[in-house]
């Protein structure tokens, strides 16, 4: 009884598709598990995967909310561009001398969070579909955020900055203890008030969640701004990493990861039902077969096409159609094959 | 005078958004050949058309998946794959030109048709089927080859240099090709049932269910179509590059779409034309024309300006939506 229960738990399909792809890694890779110390920093695999993976799991989770409402944000790499950018540029600037980089970083929020309201108040104020309205800002954004830095790789001398993306902290990348902290933050944030299950029931039914007396354009507003937010704030881990503002390569193509990292995650696209852990394993899956396609020396060609096989598979196995199909053909087999389930 | 009541009225047609692109399309170019020497003429059009013959291919394929209601992300790709193999079939294993062309057309059919079925039978949502579908193709691209591939091949080199001779002007073979596709997709959209059939499942899935018509065989040749346009509009491009390349036209799906929107047609389905595309093309293509014409802009403010333009004709379509 508890067994089941276990099994069918939501993060049960995500987590043991990470598990198993950390098995085949723990049989295929030597060394997989393996963890060093050198200078005092913790090295290993995982270490690596992690860090790596925080700019995408930051996005996700940002991304999850939004997509709880029945909405969608393909302009998250725009953004994330557009606040690496503001950055990297403020921190060269006179203006900011005086403490650089809480300016810096805080400027370039805030400016992400403009660009979350402004997706906001298109969808909630205008009423354009989300894909359309976050479009807008997805073709201009990556425009603007070449405008400022005049279509140049803006490179960041400011030293302390370059320990967001690439330091340690007790031995583990500084990454890690961002990411850790947004996501304690946004799960205390929907799960310790009732902002969940307001974003549950718009994604459910806006017009129903707005006659049981919640605020469904708030909501709305509320979850492309969050969105904004985090996706500016990878923007910011990704120049910090690379120590540079190269406004038309930062999150190239990090909505479509962080669609998939939400995906797979268990969080339906329909709405309603939304896991921010789920996206986290989502994050983590995405950037461990990356990870395994490198180590096991597959051109990297293979990993386009293999993201794509698993959201199909992913895709499917959320479909109620295709258990409709399979209970179809199980009651034409005949009695003997079933397995009896009462 | 024309009163309010009338404004309105006209406003709320459904070719109003169409018509206002054509009008703009018009300014752009009397501002054009206002502000620049040698803007106003013949080949300056005819240009447009060589440049963005691929575009207005993809676009129209765009134009049916949207008036359906629904989306193709993977168009962009499908083209990238397509120039690659036509490279790879062409180059290394001499295909004839024709049976290299056949083949990627029905391979894009094909792949059109897959994503339908999944859309379709199993109710997965198009944006991600064809976003998986966009993965896919660009990733097949990288696994023929990640370097670009030069085409020699004599027939694509004729096409590619052909000069048809037109108004004082010249176009490319592309375009006629483009303009064929043209005038057999706005024939299909509105003279025939399969045009009428995609209209009502764009107006209504549920409703063009229950009146009957074959909403599931439709709507997996909507993809088919749009694939094979993707497909062609590869071809086009292999003509006009003269390579295959996987980073090929990088982001022309986005291109399409915001043809598609700025043409007039509605993106949750059901209205608008065909015809209305072309202008959208024109327009996006006429606003690289005036940047490169201008010569101090840079690159980047043709992305600021289409996006800009995208906002002002969402907000338009927003505006008739409501008068309606």
């Amino acid at each position: 009884m508890r067994l089941k229960l276990f099994r069918q738990h939501p993060l049960m399909k995500p987590l043991s598709a990470f598990l198993f792809l950390l098995l085949i890694d723990a049989i295929v890779i030597p060394g997989f598990f393996q963890f060093s110390i050198k200078n005092g920093h913790l090295y290993g695999s995982l270490i690596d995967i992690v860090n790596r993976a925080s700019p995408l799991i930051l996005t996700g989770l940002g991304l999850t909310l939004v997509i709880a409402t029945r909405g969608i944000d393909i302009s998250v790499g725009a953004v994330a561009a557009i606040a690496g950018t503001v950055a990297v540029l403020l921190l060269a600037s006179p203006a900011f001398a005086h403490n650089p980089m809480l300016w810096a970083v805080a400027a370039a929020i805030v400016c992400a969070i403009l660009c979350g309201i402004w997706n906001g108040l298109l969808v909630v104020g205008l009423g354009l579909q989300p894909i359309i309205a976050t479009m807008i800002l997805m073709v201009a954004g990556r425009g603007l955020a070449q405008l400022l830095t005049d279509g140049q790789i803006q490179t960041a001398s400011y030293e302390p900055f370059f320990f967001l993306g690439s330091g340690y902290l007790f031995g583990l990348p500084f990454s890690v203890y961002i990411v850790a902290a947004v996501f304690v933050m946004m799960t205390g944030l929907v799960r310790g008030t009732a902002l969940g299950l307001f974003i549950e029931a718009v994604g459910i039914n806006p017009v129903a969640a707005r006659l049981a007396g919640i605020r469904a354009g708030a909501v709305m507003l509320f979850s492309y701004a969050l969105c904004g937010a985090c996706a500016g704030l990878s923007g910011v881990l990704i120049c910090s990493n690379i120590q540079s503002a190269d406004a038309n390569n930062i999150g190239l193509l990090l909505e479509l990861d962080a669609i998939l990292a939400v995906t797979l995650g268990g969080t339906s696209l329909d709405g309603g039902r939304f896991s921010l852990a789920g996206t986290v394993i989502g994050a983590m899956i995405i950037q461990t077969l990356t990870y395994t396609i490198y180590s096991l020396g597959v051109p990297p060609e293979f990993n386009m096409i293999i993201k794509a096989l698993v959201v199909v598979t992913v895709c499917l196995s959320q479909s109620s159609e295709l258990k409709k199909i399979w209970t179809m053909v199980r009651s034409q087999l005949p009695a003997r094959y079933v397995k009896k389930t009462s | 005078m024309m009163n309010i009541a009338k404004l309105t009225a006209m406003t709320a047609t459904p070719a109003f958004a169409s018509l206002t692109t054509v009008v703009l399309l018009l300014l752009m170019l009397v501002a054009g050949s206002y502000y620049f020497p040698g803007f106003g003429s013949v080949q300056v059009v005819f240009n447009l058309l060589i440049d963005n013959a691929y575009l207005l291919v993809l676009a129209i394929g765009m134009t049916y998946v949207i008036l359906s209601g629904g989306i193709d992300l993977s168009v962009g790709s499908v083209l990238a794959l397509t120039t690659m193999l036509c490279g790879f079939l062409l180059q290394t294993w001499h295909w004839s030109a024709p049976l290299v062309i056949v083949t990627v057309l029905a391979l894009g059919f094909g792949f059109g048709v897959l994503m339908g079925v999944l859309i379709h039978f199993f109710k997965l949502q198009a944006f991600i089927v064809t976003l998986a579908g966009m993965f896919l193709a660009r990733g097949l691209c990288y696994v023929i080859g990640i370097n670009s591939i030069t085409i020699d091949n004599g027939f694509f080199t004729t096409m590619s240099q052909f000069q048809v001779t037109l108004l004082g002007g010249f176009i490319s073979p592309g375009v006629i090709i483009a303009l064929t596709v043209l005038i057999a997709a706005i024939y299909i959209a509105h003279y025939t049932t399969f045009g009428r059939t995609m209209y009502a499942i764009g107006g209504n899935e549920q409703s063009a269910q229950m009146m009957g018509l074959p909403v599931g065989r439709a709507k997996i040749l909507i993809y088919g179509f749009s694939g094979f346009c993707a497909a062609l509009a590869g071809v086009l491009f292999s003509f006009y590059m003269l390579s295959g390349y996987a980073l090929h036209a990088e982001g022309s799906e986005l291109d399409a779409i915001a043809s598609v929107v700025i043409g007039g047609t509605l993106l949750t389905g059901g209205v608008g034309y065909v015809a209305g595309t072309v202008s959208g093309v024109l327009v996006l293509g006429m606003i690289q024309t005036m940047i490169a014409f201008d010569g101090s802009l840079s690159s980047w403010w043709t992305k600021i300006v289409i996006g800009g333009l995208l906002l002002i004709f969402c907000l338009a379509q927003r505006l008739m939506m409501r008068t309606r």
